[in-house]
């Protein structure tokens, strides 16, 4: 490591400087407390993404050290997913400005948190060895269960952060004992070594438990079944703009380091470990499905549908293709947009603390505010998988991507799901516009606006003209393809 | 594979039996006499002093998050301390010097906020 090194981390350096800063501001008082939290948060948020734009073109005249190169890559795939994670977390500044000003919760500290979080998130993307996209995985973590717990004298909310971090402590040890049993067979915690280690090992008990393990651990923190069970409650529980980000960023920073690690590290034991995702895969998508259809109350259904989401994309990772890489970089953006446009909608229709949630809530929706029911119809079929709208680009590319890698039955599985998850996306179309509504007042404000604006926008361009997304995935993946091409399963 | 572990299998399956067939047998054979003492917990014959299922102050929480907290970078220190004096040598020492000056600032960050937060107030 020399001080060069430091232009390659130097997004996460400025973040680093900016949250920390931001979390002493209201302590040590002064002038700094008057200053708009969430103004200095979306223009630390725009230094970041400038200075990552800056540094993915003057890193190519600088030598990156040979330690850093075993930790840290700064590649298409993870600039794609850094600036995926910094408009999410923009985003989620503008959504979170009604629900700071309601409760006596200090916004400096919230935002500081949030930075922090992203800059975990940062450095999961850019992780190539084990040890960094563990230290970025705990700093998302530990920040998402400070802020799951964010209303402190609320109960629900406690009991939701208490959840989340005795279940996320336990699955963090079972990711640990995984990625200590790689070590202990491959002898490196890097991505690329231990590939190197694999192929050269016909088969080794330790090894399967090991990789055994570290599935289980990142199962748990996307949410996949048979790990799933704190979603519902923790979304129900925390904050609103919280569940938002733990339902988007957060899930998509954990595919960034499920797609890394299983294109680039595990590729070579893919015979071993594709038919236990798969079933993983098709439980998810399954269960998550069926039971949000039972759910009345809408955190808790998007919590199953996101549970639903995490199967769908792993399918990506079964199939270990380009085609299924491609399809988990383009899903998380789909994702993320549709979602937020949901949480948007959520958020808006808050009359006290916890409204809003209930289905019965959106009844007659379609009259008091057209527009935006249109918008929430969108963002529904866009999260269904339905043509005009971008999540069916996105599931296109997975499902063709399994079909593709001989999986054809898990498809199939999928297809069949997705219809069924029409079903509960339908009924808040239902809701909106058959059934008529109390008279209740709601405020649509500004920031609210804006970001079911620029959802609603990606969502339809992104359905209507997806090349440049297809364009950008195909870009952005090609490195981390270029491993998984090696292995004689990727190209059936 | 399997049947050099089929010894301690049985051996299980015996434990477990033994061990249910005395409890069952205690349960089924033995009296039920139901007193107050007999349903405090067995402290070798001394009657019990008081309840152990007390409220705790939550500042012996706080003190032992701040101790664990600052006890880091203490553990962290002295590797750092004992590959310096060989490592420090050119442009490489300064850099080992100022990757540790970093992580003792963002402690100090943390310091700042926890004493300016009254957390050390007590």
């Amino acid at each position: 490591m020399n001080w060069n090194d430091m232009i390659y981390i130097l997004p996460e350096v400025i973040l680093t400087i900016g949250a920390s800063a931001m979390l002493l501001v209201p302590v040590t008082g002064g002038r700094g407390a008057k200053l708009s939290a969430k103004w200095m948060m979306i223009i630390l948020l725009a230094i970041t993404a400038g200075a990552l734009i800056y540094c993915s073109h003057a890193v190519e005249n600088i030598d990156q050290s040979r330690q850093l190169q075993a930790m840290f890559a700064l590649d298409g795939f993870s600039i794609f997913f850094k600036l995926l994670f910094i408009g999410a977390i923009a985003m989620l500044v503008m959504l979170s400005e009604d629900f700071l000003a309601e409760g006596k919760y200090s916004p400096w500290e919230y935002y500081s948190l949030l930075g922090f979080a992203l800059c975990g998130m940062m450095f999961m993307a850019s992780g190539v060895h084990l040890i960094t996209i563990y230290i970025g995985l705990e700093l998302l973590s530990l920040s998402s269960y400070i802020l799951a717990g964010f209303y402190k004298s609320e109960l629900k909310s406690t009991e939701a952060a208490m959840k989340y971090f005795i279940l996320g402590a336990v699955s963090s040890a079972i990711l640990l004992y995984g990625i200590s049993l790689i070590y202990g067979v491959c002898g490196s915690l890097n991505l690329l070594d231990i590939a190197a280690a694999m192929s050269t090992i016909v088969t080794n008990d330790a090894l399967m438990f090991g990789i055994m393990l570290l599935g289980a651990g990142l199962c748990f923190k996307i949410a996949a079944v048979p790990f799933h069970v704190w979603t519902p409650d923790v979304y129900e529980g925390a904050p609103t703009p919280i569940a938002a980000f733990l339902s988007t960023g957060s899930k998509a920073a954990a595919f960034a380091i499920f797609a890394r690690i299983f294109y680039t590290g595990l590729h070579d034991f893919h015979l071993e470990w594709n038919y236990v995702l798969a079933t993983i895969s098709a439980l998810s998508m399954i269960i998550g499905n069926l039971a949000a259809i039972t759910q009345d109350n809408v955190k808790r259904m998007l919590g199953y549908s996101s549970i639903a989401h995490a199967g769908y994309v792993l399918l990506g990772v079964i199939s270990l293709n380009a085609l299924g890489l491609r399809g988990i970089l383009m899903y998380s953006v789909v994702y993320v947009f549709a979602n937020l446009g949901i949480w948007a909608t959520v958020l808006m229709l808050r009359r006290h603390q916890y409204a809003g949630e209930r289905v019965d809530d959106f009844e007659g929706l379609s009259r008091r505010s057209p527009l935006w029911a249109f918008a929430m119809v969108i963002f529904l079929l866009s999260l269904g998988g339905i043509p005009p709208t971008a999540g069916f680009i996105g599931k296109y590319f997975l499902f063709a991507a399994a079909v593709q890698a001989g999986f054809g039955w898990l498809a199939v599985i999928a297809v069949l799901m997705s219809a069924v998850s029409m079903f509960y996306y339908l009924r808040l179309v239902v809701a909106m516009y058959l059934r008529e509504g109390v008279e209740a007042e709601f405020a649509i404000t500004t920031p609210l606006r804006i970001v079911a604006g620029i959802c609603l926008v990606v969502t339809l361009a992104l359905g209507i003209v997806p090349s440049s997304l297809i364009d950008q995935a195909v870009l952005s993946s090609s490195h981390v393809a270029a491993h998984a091409a090696l292995t004689p399963h990727a190209g059936r | 594979m399997t049947h050099t572990l089929l010894p301690v299998l049985i051996m299980m399956l015996i434990a477990v039996v033994v061990g249910v067939v005395m409890l069952a047998l205690a349960w089924f054979v033995g009296g039920h006499a139901r007193t107050a003492s007999k349903q405090e917990p067995y402290e070798s014959g001394v009657p019990s002093l008081d309840e152990n299922r007390k409220r705790v102050n939550v500042r012996f929480y706080q003190i032992a998050m701040l101790f664990i907290l600052f006890d880091i970078e203490a553990a962290f220190l002295y590797p750092w301390a004992v590959i310096y004096r060989e490592a420090s040598t050119g442009a490489q020492g300064m850099f080992l010097f100022g990757e540790m000056l970093v992580f003792i600032v963002l402690l100090a960050v943390g310091y700042v906020y926890v004493w300016k937060k009254k957390a050390f107030d007590f």
